[in-house]
């Protein structure tokens, strides 16, 4: 076993653990509890380790004041990287206490035994816990000058976990939203209803004169405003929008399915993923080219972002559900000219987040508007704010064209042609990260703009899955990376690998057909990779593949694999449809290699929400504005899916108790649209290659042929 | 705008009196928040997602968009009338049994609405069920097969109201 990364950034045993005088275990990871578990998984980690009931550890998530950066949450990477980190140093700490306990009672290591947290020694009456023992332990150590401590415990957890937020969750404040400072007050920020538009013109005094408004911020076009309580808040920001004027300065593009205008537009950067010799002569007449398109995607958030920000003696804490407190920490510290060391961000729980969503950008409006106010401030956004301010998953557009090898029938030549939008606006961390990605910092009287568009290796973002990962001979990809648009983007669950997938899953089935090929016989043709393989059998045998209705006539069934990111979970879904004026889910089989599970619960519950959230994508969500750029905002003009459309739905998780684990968060949205959208396709007879499947989409591509 | 004075009200909250000052207008969910419950959560201020439900004389109603001072002597119940982190009411027992939640922000409602429309017909169906939540809830997260199972066992009488609650918070 290698250092995990994590430990190698944060090395002091101090900064994980802690063993308090009255015999509680402190531990600390820098991942967060968003929802998915994983806190819980993490600790129950750390916990086997020290032989110990996970309920025995106090756990501190995301606090840049004591624990370790472990960067961001998310990329179905908390398990992976966060439990390998609680595993080693937890292994330390019980190395370093067995030293002691053997110290103690005069016998070497080996002669001990621990058992649920006491070192003993067979035929001595005497025992110490971890306690007894604090005193002798030299919580300063640089772990990576120890030996690399020997697991005792498997990844898979042997007795099932319960989450151990939800209790707090399901009865009273959980949130941030829910917390009290002493004194605070409530901000709000006057934003205007179009992402296009400027500040012409604030009425400062008739700001003021808002009744109950205690504190008016009109910096640049950053304009804000305190109150003592939520009410009287949302009553003023609702009034004052009548003192403010807006100019349109940038329009928003044509709200169309195909995306075409993704072509227009000038990239930032085109990236060639691949470029295989002979790929560019073989695929001058290919013998199939379709192009596929998703919409940009809401994240929707059941509640609004919100944070508190407390400043005391030019120091600046904040409660924010941002998925990275360090990299948040380090874009306030830019945004306000402090030293990094003056800010300190708490995780503490804010909705479902599925990405980059407007956790980190009301942060500063927060930070803002409570060094104004002299006072602790909750900002909490509005529903408007969320639809038309919050990060977005991006449009997409995604042309492919392949040629088959009619005598083998398999692919010789495939090419991809990515355009999207950048995935990644996040905040970036430390002093010396360019720009500022916090929406507040981009409009105030000294602006400081955002980084420029990027992209990371790996791929990572845009082209995300943008190769196949199917044999498919020789192969040209790209990538073009767009600049930021009047609609700004980043990180929604899964980034480039939702529409990707989609894209390639839906050509396969165009290919096999062409083929005269049964489409999973066709897609197994094509996969050298055993685990693969493997899932899309368990997905097709529970589905019933063999006796699948035979289509054409409104009834379908389809199938959409990937391995997520090409290096994390296999994840294969069979769908089954009925499509009248409507697709309606009948059923969608999962199957999952996610490697070995920790929490079996909280693995199936990501892989449920998953498919639910990427069926919700895939029949219901686009975000849309009309001819004025007015974007609707209220659940009605961007519904997602409703209890009474849930289908039944089977997960199946491989056993791969020796394997590593990997996260299972994402894998499930590329093949979960891409089944749905396939059996669409043969319920219909028509190739459906843009989202979302609603009534009017279904009818454009019938109308199409 | 002229400023209206606070005025202050009387609500029967959880089978006791509170005493909380209001502006007028201002909504139900704004008034139990100030008054420390804060278990009813503000979603879209719209009345459209539910998360903010709350029962009134045994109705489900969102908070969100009832002025406090039209309650009356109405009895209100929220979701800490119902249970706490230490000891779970039975719908609560069965969304932690069945880990009925990811963000668990919509869920309280959701546990608010199904104790009312429990209460009032024991044994509905379960196309009744989805109906219902259909009509009044949202979730983002995906968790609805899990509240459904929740829901199923419930109503089997299988829900064990003593468990719950086990673990301590983070």
């Amino acid at each position: 076993m290698s250092l995990p990364a994590d430990i190698a950034a944060n090395p002091k045993l101090s900064t994980w653990f802690a063993l308090e005088a009255d015999g509680r275990v402190v531990f600390r990871t820098g991942k967060v509890e968003l929802g998915q578990g994983a806190v819980t998984a993490i600790a129950a980690l750390a916990a086997a380790e020290l032989t110990i009931q996970p309920e025995a550890l106090t756990v501190v998530a995301g606090d840049t004041r004591s624990g370790p950066d472990e960067g961001l949450t998310a990329s179905s990477l908390s398990i992976e990287q966060g439990g390998a980190a609680a595993r080693h140093a937890a292994g330390v700490l019980r190395e370093r206490l067995a030293e002691a306990a053997a110290r103690r009672l005069g016998v070497p290591v080996a002669a001990l035994h621990l058992a649920d947290g006491r070192f003993s020694v067979s035929g001595q009456n005497l025992s110490l816990g971890f306690s007894d023992l604090a005193g002798d332990l030299d919580m300063e150590a640089d772990m990576r000058r120890l030996p690399v401590p020997e697991p005792v415990s498997d990844w898979a957890q042997a007795v099932p976990l319960r989450r151990r937020d939800l209790p707090a969750r399901l009865s009273g404040p959980a949130f941030v939203h829910d917390l009290v400072r002493h004194d605070m007050r409530h901000g709000r920020v006057l934003r205007p209803p179009h992402p296009g538009a400027v500040l012409e013109a604030a009425d400062r005094a008739a700001l003021a004169a808002l009744p109950g408004v205690d504190t008016v911020v009109i910096d640049g076009g950053f304009v804000g405003i305190v109150a003592a309580d939520e009410y009287t808040a949302d009553r003023a920001a609702s009034a004052g929008e009548r003192h403010l004027r807006w100019r349109l300065a940038r329009r928003l593009p044509p709200c169309e399915p195909d995306q075409a205008w993704l072509e227009d537009v000038a990239p930032h950067l085109v990236e060639t993923l691949l470029d295989e010799a002979d790929a560019g002569v073989s695929l001058s007449a290919p013998d199939l080219a379709a192009t596929f398109a998703r919409p940009f995607i809401a994240h929707a958030a059941i509640a609004p972002s919100c944070a508190v920000a407390e400043w005391q003696d030019n120091r600046l804490t904040v409660w924010a559900h941002s998925q990275g407190p360090f990299l948040l920490a380090g874009a306030l510290a830019r945004a306000l000219d402090l030293p990094e060391e003056a800010v300190a961000v708490v995780h503490s729980p804010g909705a479902g987040a599925y990405g980059h969503n407007g956790a980190d950008d009301v942060a500063l409006d927060a930070a803002l508007l409570a060094r104004a106010a002299g006072a602790p401030v909750m900002v909490r956004w509005s529903r408007r704010d969320e639809m038309v301010w919050a990060p977005r998953g991006p449009a997409m557009r995604i042309r492919l064209a392949a040629k088959l090898d009619h005598e083998t029938g398999r692919i010789a030549a495939w090419s991809s042609e990515v355009f999207s939008p950048p995935h990644l606006g996040r905040p970036q961390r430390g002093l010396a990260a360019p720009g500022v990605d916090l929406l507040a910092a981009w409009s105030r009287a000294r602006p400081v703009p955002p980084a420029p568009p990027r992209s990371l290796p790996g791929p990572g973002t845009g082209d995300r899955n943008a190769i196949p990962g199917y044999a498919v001979g020789a192969r040209r990809i790209r990538h073009h990376l767009l600049p930021q648009g009047t609609l700004r983007t980043s990180a929604l669950r899964a980034l480039g690998a939702h529409a990707n997938v989609f894209a390639i899953e839906g050509f396969m089935d165009e290919l096999a057909a062409l083929a005269g090929a049964d489409p999973l016989e066709f897609r197994l043709r094509h996969l050298d990779d055993d685990r693969g393989r493997g899932i899309l059998e368990i997905a097709a045998g529970a589905a019933g593949w063999d006796g699948r209705p035979a289509g054409g006539d409104g009834h379908g069934m389809g199938i959409g694999y990937a391995r997520y990111k090409n290096t994390g979970a296999w994840c294969a879904v069979v769908a089954e449809v009925v499509v009248e004026t409507e697709v309606r889910l009948i059923r969608l089989v999962a199957a999952v290699d996610c490697g070995a599970v920790v929490h079996r619960d909280g693995a199936l519950n990501q892989i449920e929400g998953g498919v639910l959230q990427a069926a919700s994508w895939t029949l219901l969500e686009s975000l849309s504005w009309d001819a004025d750029g007015v974007i609707g905002t209220g659940w009605d003009s961007y519904p997602v899916l409703g209890f009474a459309k849930v289908p039944a739905v089977d997960v199946h998780l491989a056993h791969r108790p020796a394997s590593a684990p990997l996260g299972a968060g994402e894998c499930a949205t590329g093949p979960t649209t891409a089944a749905i959208a396939n059996a669409a396709a043969a319920a219909l007879g028509v190739r459906l290659r843009r989202l979302p499947l609603t009534p009017s989409g279904l009818r454009a591509a019938i109308d199409e042929i | 705008m002229t400023p209206r004075p606070p005025i202050p009200l009387a609500l029967q909250v959880n089978g006791r009196w509170i005493s909380v000052t209001v502006a007028q207008g201002t909504p139900l969910l704004a008034a139990l928040r100030a008054a420390g419950l804060t278990g009813t959560r503000f979603g879209c201020g719209e009345g459209h997602c539910g998360v903010c439900t709350v029962l009134v004389n045994g109705r489900p109603v969102a908070s969100c968009t009832l002025a406090t001072e039209q309650v009356g002597s109405a009895e209100i119940t929220t979701i800490e009338g119902l249970g706490s982190a230490d000891v779970a009411g039975p719908v609560q027992s069965a969304f932690l049994d069945h880990q009925a939640a990811q963000c668990g922000y919509c869920i309280n409602g959701i546990i608010v609405a199904l104790t009312g429309l429990l209460a009032r017909r024991p044994r509905p169906d379960r196309a009744e069920i989805l109906a219902w939540l259909d009509e009044r809830h949202i979730c983002r997260c995906g968790a609805h097969l899990r509240i459904l199972r929740a829901v199923d066992a419930l109503l089997a009488g299988d829900a064990s109201p003593a468990a719950g609650m086990a673990g301590p918070g983070q």
